[in-house]
């Protein structure tokens, strides 16, 4: 497949002039600028990392203390409004369980004792280590494992040092089947921040995506704006989330049966010829082979499977039709359900092909980015050994890194060992299934690094701790975003560490100096650093410290606008028969296994989002943790009553591998079908240092031992785990 | 006279609790407390179902109970809009207030005075809007003067179905509901 991705790039060329009222520099703080309203208030514009939105904010500091954030107007994202997380993201500073110092192990792994150490100490042994690893098993045994922006400068000091191993549960557990099997359909992927027209949609299909829930604060925002103009929303979900209240259809489906139901959908729209005729011919290849597949697809064939009556299903698809090409069907972010996923993503691009939603108003935009370039680097040394993730291409339609083929390398040994994980900001015994598996691979490791805010669980596990700064105390990676609107922000810190947390361009610049790696970090500051790239954009540092945010010239977004209709697939086209799949192997139009059934009397375990968390890592922020301080198991109403469960009782779950959760409460609820219960992921803490958190709720991680592995790209379905209520404690 | 009221579309709303945690960031709210918090109602049977959410927090009632019992005159309508305040330093802590409010609107501050909901009338005296209403992301929530026909909240409510909560309670709440 072609990798790469069209990247609509736009130059500036005009620098802007330094605007008043700039405060200048104290302390590596900035001090801003001062309230008008309020003289002992100065408000200082950085973007958030409570999520990976990053989405602009302005801080205010009122007395010396950290008051509050507010979204910054002239952010794109946000459009001056945080969600609660971002809101609240001022309680990361203030956490008192976060790390403060270096920690060095004194007992057995995963035994959380720790001694005290100095960031020289610290830093000498993990270099000193990390060149052990390197001259016994050559640098490319060292993987790390990085989430989010500010992995940027530890990913550079890993690649100066030789190692390719650099991947991120973001792709195998999360959106990766995504970009697959749209990479596989348009040539490109959806992309992060998704380029979904939400805000001009007339018919907004969901399926599984929760937002509202999953608080995505672009989406969100768009989602209320489009339920506010009367768009038609159609919720596809085992459960009756947020949005399906708000949607004109519900299709309470059977779970794991989605892929049954898209075809169904496609099936009806060929037969009645209701798709978008024109933009097939123009951008299709493959068209009547993919008619032809479908042949058997048809509303009475998926009933059984789905449980959505046939007639259901033809009147969703009708709708769909009537308001193409804004129909948009929306694609999803973490969709490694069943191990099919990328097929069924595939699907989902499919049906918006038929549409005709690709490229216009309502269905995806296109979006483009400013271009800044990179800081003139010396060339990273080519690994002697490439990748292991992946070995042999496996999965050959993976994009990215595979986290869980880096464990598998790591356990076996092959095709070469892995001796040492750094890990950053990503708690990875949350975010991996099979945590048991996880742990038999940091017991091959002779090193385990962690760099984190918290002393998450994957951080017990490790041999050194660092402590890094919350994004409210730190410069980081600039964001040139890839949307609707060209931007770039500026992270700037708003108030100073409380302890002696360093950030993450302080620690990988200080390793990659221990570990001879000078030559790739020639600036002595990150402001150095972020100064010449802005500058090089042709824009001016100083009003981008000023504002937060600049922007670039509004580009056309849509095809019908002038956007280019380009699709970087083999055949250049919109692929409904895909021959590149076919010469692979694998079904060239997406077709449906039936999930495999789980043991009589379980329930298969569903896990999703609540609004003011991310992932396990805000537990212990006291703002966040005031909203919602444990997860409870979602059971359908009437199970409950025929278990003697009602609201608030306490259970435990058992999956079928008897592995048994945390006691966790009942929510006894009418709005769960009955063959399935659902957690809100990151609950259940186990970390001694996560005070506050600890033992809160249940872990869907650590039932989730079972997944399925998608073909295609390596992606982990992980709800195919079944469980049983144990009311007994 | 103004007259402050809030109109909440609940057909926007997806429960985020944005506007919770924006209150108590703006309000220095101690840990463990909250003056706005959210509620679910749900009807029906699945898959056939309902669901309202709502933004909750004292209802500045027109008729308000909690200032009718107040011993010290700390509970009082203030001469802004009608937002209904506590001052901190006449309260003495006897809770008559929070028995008396059907909403449960009140709790005792680690200060020892009660505490709730003020509209922000600290902000809405400097032009801003209460700190909730200027958070939500999904644009939700509405906040201005009843008695301004061209407001966007009489607007509104001359023109979308709304309910307040307990009506019953004949307090008249000032927190409208919409449909």
């Amino acid at each position: 497949m072609n990798a790469l991705s069209r990247r609509r790039f736009l130059k500036i060329s005009t620098a802007s002039v330094l605007g008043a009222g700039v405060a200048g520099r104290a302390a590596g703080l900035c001090s801003g600028l001062r309230d008008p309203l309020d003289p002992r208030v100065r408000t200082v514009p950085t973007f958030c990392d409570v999520c990976f939105w990053k989405c602009g904010a302005i801080a205010s500091v009122r007395g010396g203390r950290l008051w509050k954030i507010e979204g910054n107007p002239d952010d794109p994202l946000c459009r001056g409004r945080l969600c609660p997380r971002g809101t609240g993201g001022i309680g990361a500073h203030s956490d008192p369980d976060r790390l403060r110092t270096p920690l060095i192990r004194t007992h057995e792994r995963g035994e959380e004792k720790w001694q005290e150490i100095s960031w020289e100490e610290a830093l000498d042994y993990v270099a000193t280590r990390m060149q052990k690893i390197a001259a016994q098993h050559g640098p490319e045994s060292m993987a790390l494992f990085a989430h989010g922006i500010g992995g940027t400068f530890l990913k550079h000091t890993f690649r100066a040092f030789g190692s390719p191993n650099i991947a991120a549960p973001s792709f195998a557990q999360c959106r990766g089947p995504r970009e697959t099997g749209f990479e596989l359909t348009f040539g490109e992927g959806v992309g992060s921040p998704e380029r979904t027209d939400i805000a001009n949609t007339d018919c907004l299909v969901l399926i599984g995506s929760h937002l509202g829930e999953n608080m995505h604060n672009t989406q969100v925002q768009e989602f209320a704006e489009a339920i506010g103009r009367g768009a038609s929303i159609i919720v596809v979900d085992p459960r009756f989330s947020v949005a399906a209240s708000k949607a004109k259809h519900y299709l309470p489906i059977r779970p794991g049966t989605d892929l049954a139901l898209l075809l169904a959908w496609m099936k009806v729209i060929v037969d009645e010829k209701l798709y978008d005729a024109d933009y097939v011919a123009e951008h299709g290849f493959g068209f009547e082979s993919f008619a032809a597949a479908l042949q058997d697809c048809t509303p009475e064939w998926a009933y059984p499977e789905t449980g959505i009556e046939p007639e259901l299903i033809r009147a969703t698809a009708r709708e769909m039709a009537r308001h193409k090409p804004a129909t948009l069907v929306h694609p999803g972010r973490h969709v490694n359900w069943y191990g099919d996923d990328a097929q069924r993503s595939r699907a989902i691009a499919l049906l918006n092909g038929l549409l005709g939603s690709w490229g216009r108003k309502g269905g995806f935009y296109v979006p483009a980015s400013i271009d800044v370039p990179s800081y003139p680097y010396p060339d990273y040394p080519e690994p002697k050994r490439g990748r292991l993730d992946n070995p042999e291409r496996k999965f050959p339609f993976a994009g990215e890194a595979i986290t869980t083929g880096i464990r598998e390398a790591t356990l076996s040994g092959q095709p070469y060992p892995i001796k040492g994980w750094m890990v950053y900001a990503t708690n990875l015994l949350h975010a991996l299934p099979d945590q048991a598996a996880t742990l038999r691979a940091i017991q091959q490791l002779d090193l385990l690094v962690v760099v984190d805010v918290v002393p998450s669980e994957i951080a017990g596990w490790a041999d050194v701790v660092l402590p890094e700064s919350v994004y409210l105390e730190r410069f980081d990676e600039l964001n040139p975003e890839y949307f609707r609107q060209p931007f770039l922000a500026l992270r700037q810190p708003v108030v100073a560490p409380p302890h002696d947390q360093k950030p993450n361009w302080w620690i990988a610049r200080q390793l990659a100096a221990r570990l001879g790696l000078g030559a790739w970090f020639p600036w002595q500051d990150i402001e150095e650093y972020l100064a010449h790239r802005v500058r090089a954009a042709g824009l001016s540092y100083e009003e981008l410290k000023e504002k937060g945010v600049l922007l670039g010239a509004p580009q056309p977004l849509y095809f019908e606008d002038g956007a280019p209709a380009e699709f970087p697939t083999p055949s250049g086209k919109i692929e409904f028969y895909s021959t590149q799949l076919e010469r692979a192997g694998f079904d060239p139009v997406p077709r449906y296994t039936p999930p495999e059934p789980g043991p009589p009397a379980a329930f298969r375990l569903l896990f999703g989002r609540a609004p003011m968390h991310s992932f396990s890592r805000t537990h212990s922020n006291r703002l966040l943790s005031d909203l919602m301080d444990e997860n409870c198991v979602w059971v359908n109403h009437r199970v409950a009553s025929r278990l003697g469960l009602r609201t608030g009782d306490m259970v435990r779950l058992r999956n079928q591998d008897g592995v048994l959760g945390n006691r966790v409460k009942v929510n006894a609820t009418r709005r769960i079908r009955p063959d399935c219960v659902y957690l809100v992921h990151g609950f259940g803490h186990t970390a001694r240092g996560l005070r506050h958190a600890l033992g809160k709720g249940a872990s869907d991680a650590e039932l989730i031992t079972r997944y399925t592995t998608d073909p295609l790209m390596g992606g982990t379905g992980m709800n195919v785990n079944f469980v049983t209520i144990e009311t007994k404690d | 006279m103004a007259r402050y009221v809030m109109a909440i579309d609940t057909r926007r709303c997806v429960g985020c609790m944005d506007c919770v945690v924006a209150c108590k960031t703006e309000n220095d709210v101690p840990e463990g407390f909250n003056r706005d918090w959210i509620t679910e109602t749900v009807r029906g049977e699945f898959p056939s179902l309902g669901l309202e959410i709502r933004s909750e927090r004292c209802n500045h009632c027109a008729h308000p109970p909690c200032v009718d019992c107040c011993p010290t005159g700390a509970s009082h309508v203030h001469e802004r809009g009608g937002v209904v305040l506590v001052e901190g330093d006449k309260c003495i802590g006897c809770k008559a207030c929070i028995a008396a409010c059907p909403y449960d609107a009140r709790y005792v501050h680690p200060d020892g005075h009660v505490d709730k909901c003020t509209f922000c009338i600290h902000r809405v005296e400097q032009g801003l809007l209460p700190a909730c209403v200027s958070v939500c992301p999904t644009r939700c929530m509405h906040f201005g003067d009843a008695e301004d026909p061209h407001s966007d909240v009489s607007r509104l409510l001359a023109t979308r179905p709304h309910h307040t909560i307990l009506p019953e309670a004949g307090t008249e709440p000032r927190v409208h509901y919409l449909t």
